[in-house]
């Protein structure tokens, strides 16, 4: 019986993995861009490239499994970068400057939390209206243009090639993965997670047990916006500038993830691993495509083609088990 | 109403067999339906009811057998089928869009059309002729569905299925949720669904009911079945025997338990939700059962207790303490334990696992330094398991996979782990099958025994009269009388709890 489980477990994340091998295979098997695909450089760039999307799904697949939803990650991203540009331009020192973006992130999270518990409107509606005004505070502070912003090791965190060299990637994409460990460790095996998943699955079931669903849900909704802050920092890292229009449109990308690696939108379901498997197809998906030479439009039809094709699958196969 | 009896019955099933996967659900059953007829269908939880009539409706295909309806071979492609057949079921968990009107609800589908408009003078005459039919107080044709009580959303069911001009009705557990009003109304309409020939199956664990409406019945044990006959030949003690296939000996087990202390006061009690205060006292090892009608207030009193619901005066004393705000977390921590009505919606998570729905309410033993010990609450669940006699292959399947008798143990097996010392349960028993109804009796007296106290709140007066200790008899929110349960009987019980004063 245990075996059976485990293999209907295995079978869960099956999905999303034969859709990222299926991606791989696909492009593997174009003639024109082979050699370069299948290189450990290649891999490494795609790595480096998924890391801002990956921190935010990170966060974000804690929302979705509670049953709500963040717009406004994108523009958190964006405002976090544009503080730690602004931060180090104001001479504080590069940690702290780190430590600024990231929590702003925190901030703005926080803010999503209380409101969300607070007024009986959906996150959908609250983390919308915070898109905006995420975005408009960060123009605002941004003067609206770019932050320049003097080069410190900030900057390295998103570097391709690293120094020092035996660190092979990134340090970004060894935070990326660290904390998708944690992450993945925090839902499956603490009480937090498993709160997180009864919030989901049956609020209204979670309350009666006791189960601190307003406190939960700020807590969700502060990881997820310090993740973001986080991804806003690499973001900086990656520009060297504080850019306040960056990321426009990135939260699709981010629920996008999430959803593909098994999240359901209605609560109650996902994982981590799914998730990160999710941010790899996308990821892989447009490495190739601009390998190819494809104009963005395909990579976006594309994406959107795997978004409805992963959610029906995830249908079905929901339905086979009940 | 023109009534012709018919020379051969209205539906004849033969040789029915149904298996899922390694599991025989039906085995070569028949089951005939006569025209203006009431047959009842009985059989425990899992004994292959449900999948005989999802057969008829048409949800699902049956591996072996015919069906033939009014002479003719029936074989439905699927439910639509079957309604357009004149076959309509009523589930026991409603099928109602809650955002719509009374009057959308029962035409949708059948919206009477002009030009691809819908007609509404039509529409409105037509389902208020269908609503005289009714006659429910709550129900008007432009209320919203999702403000009505579980009572009156049957009804607006039963209507619905009218409405489409049903020949054969199957009710499963049509009254599980009604009061004593709604059902003596709905006995009235199924007469009067009789004089008009509309055959009708009845599938309910209330045998007293079963006996006042039912003509003929079948009895259903382990796919098979074991009984047909005339409802007049038969005694209740045959019927649970061969439901069961050995004696039930006492469905009430009487076990000698001493009253103590006052556990709970609730003095000048009012909730937001409440209609009015109530003064409540609960002793250790004291089953105080709270009687009345659907909407009497006791489900409002209850959840404000538990912190659910928002308190609006009155003092709450627990275990002599003020019990300060109330949250349900705090009460949980004070020892309170609340089981739901409403199992699905409030009692349980249902994509999650057996094992964490019953350890939700108490993780402790098996959290260090906020890390789940999975492999012990694995342990815990499946020792409560057996325990509880919860059919579940293991305990880390889904709770939605579970039969609704076995879903009502886990949320109750969910109270007794957390170590409540005061429990407060909210029907309880409401659709489950015989034997596991008494056995949910026995743990109820055996935590009387050990000391505990328990609230148990049901529309079920015999239940009542047999297991708890006090009755407090409610009416329209407020409390007509708490006497010992020898000086209540069923009579004086629905008097206090329809005209709300004592017999």
């Amino acid at each position: 019986m245990k075996a059976r489980n485990q293999l209907r477990a295995v079978l869960n994340l099956l999905a999303p993995f034969l859709g990222l091998l299926l991606v791989m295979v696909l492009f593997s098997l174009m003639p024109d861009i082979q050699d370069r695909f299948l290189r450990l450089a290649n891999f490494k760039s795609v790595a480096t490239q998924s890391v801002i999307v990956a921190l935010g799904a990170l966060g974000m697949t804690f929302i979705i499994i509670s049953g709500g939803i963040d717009l406004s990650a994108a523009s958190n991203i964006a405002l976090a970068s544009v503080i730690t540009a602004y931060a180090i331009n104001a001479g504080l020192p590069p940690a702290a400057a780190l430590a600024a973006g990231v929590l702003t992130g925190g901030l703005v999270g926080v803010v999503n939390g209380c409101l969300i518990t607070s007024l009986r409107l959906v996150p959908f509606i609250i983390t919308l209206g915070m898109m905006g005004i995420g975005r408009g505070v960060a123009k605002w502070i941004a003067g609206n243009q770019k932050i320049d912003a003097p080069m410190t090791w900030v900057n390295e965190l998103m570097a391709k090639s690293p120094r020092p060299s035996w660190l092979l990637l990134a340090p970004g994409v060894w935070l990326m993965i660290l904390l998708a460990i944690a992450m993945a460790v925090v839902l499956r095996r603490t009480v937090f997670g498993r709160h997180i998943l009864a919030i989901g699955s049956n609020e209204s079931t979670a309350r009666l047990c006791g189960i601190r669903t307003v406190r939960s849900k700020i807590w969700i909704y502060t990881i997820s916006g310090l993740f973001c802050g986080l991804a806003g920092v690499m973001e900086f890292s990656r520009l060297t500038v504080g850019d306040p229009t960056v990321a426009v449109g990135l939260e699709l990308d981010i629920i996008a993830a999430v959803v593909i690696g098994g999240g359901s939108l209605s609560g109650g379901q996902g994982s981590i691993l799914g998730t990160m498997i999710g941010v790899f197809i996308m990821a892989f998906l447009r490495n190739g495509s601009t390998m190819m030479g494809w104009p963005n439009y395909i990579q976006e039809i594309i994406i959107g083609a795997i978004i409805v094709a992963a959610v029906a699958l995830d249908q079905f196969r929901y339905r086979r088990e009940a | 109403m023109n009534v012709h009896p018919p020379a051969a019955p209205a539906l004849a099933m033969r040789g029915i067999s149904k298996s899922f996967g390694a599991t025989r659900a039906l085995d070569e059953v028949d089951f005939e339906l006569e025209a203006g007829r009431v047959h009842a269908l009985l059989g425990e939880n899992g004994a292959g009811k449900s999948t005989l009539m999802k057969i008829l409706s048409g949800a699902i295909k049956p591996d072996a057998g015919r069906i033939i309806l009014d002479g003719e071979p029936y074989a439905p492609a699927g439910p639509l089928d079957g309604r357009r057949r004149g076959i309509s079921m009523i589930y026991q968990e409603l099928n109602l869009a809650p955002h719509l009107t009374v009057e959308e609800n029962i035409v949708l589908g059948r919206e009477p059309r002009s030009f691809g408009f819908v007609d509404r003078t039509a529409m409105r005459n037509r389902v208020r002729s269908a609503l005289e039919l009714v006659h429910h107080p709550e129900i008007s044709p432009g209320v919203r569905v999702k403000g009505l009580s579980v009572g009156a959303k049957q009804l607006v069911e039963i209507t619905r299925a009218l409405f489409e001009k049903t020949r054969i009705l199957i009710m499963d557990e049509p009254t599980s949720s009604l009061s004593l009003e709604d059902t003596e109304r709905l006995f009235e309409i199924i007469g009067r669904l009789k004089a008009e020939g509309v055959g009708i199956i009845y599938i309910s664990h209330f045998l007293e009911e079963v006996q006042r409406v039912a003509d003929t019945v079948t009895v259903l044990r382990d796919g098979r079945r074991v009984h047909t006959g005339d409802m007049s030949r038969v005694t209740l003690d045959d019927l649970i025997r061969m439901m069961v296939g050995r004696e039930v000996k006492e469905m009430f087990p009487r076990l000698p338990h001493a009253v103590g202390e006052v556990v709970v006061s609730a003095r000048k009690f009012r909730g937001k939700r409440m209609p009015s205060a109530v003064d409540l006292e609960l002793h250790r090892g004291e089953i105080l059962g709270l009687a009345g009608l659907i909407g009497s207030g006791r489900t409002e009193a209850l959840r404000t207790l538990f912190g659910l619901d928002e308190l609006d005066s009155g003092v709450v004393e627990v275990f002599g303490r003020a019990s300060g705000r109330l949250a349900p977390n705090r009460m949980i921590r004070r020892g309170l334990g609340f089981l739901s009505e409403d199992r699905q919606g409030e009692g349980l998570a249902l994509p999650q696992s057996l094992a964490d729905n019953l350890t939700l309410s108490f993780f402790g033993p098996y959290v260090r330094l906020g890390f789940l010990r999975v492999k012990l609450q694995i342990r815990a669940a499946e020792d409560w398991i057996r325990r509880m006699n919860i059919k579940a292959r293991h305990a880390r399947q889904p709770v939605s996979s579970l039969s609704g008798g076995n879903q009502q143990k886990v949320a109750l097996a969910r109270l007794l782990h957390q170590k409540a010392d005061i429990l407060l349960l909210d029907e309880p028993t409401r659709g489950i099958d015989v034997v596991s109804k008494s056995q949910i009796y026995e743990w109820i007296g055996r935590l009387a025994q050990e000391g505990k106290a328990v609230l148990f709140v049901s529309s079920y007066f015999p239940e009542l009269l047999g297991v708890c200790d006090r009755i407090a008899a409610f009416h329209r929110g407020q409390i007509v009388d708490v006497k010992p349960a020898e000086d209540w009987d069923e009579h004086r019980l629905m008097t206090a709890a329809t005209m709300g004063r004592v017999a």
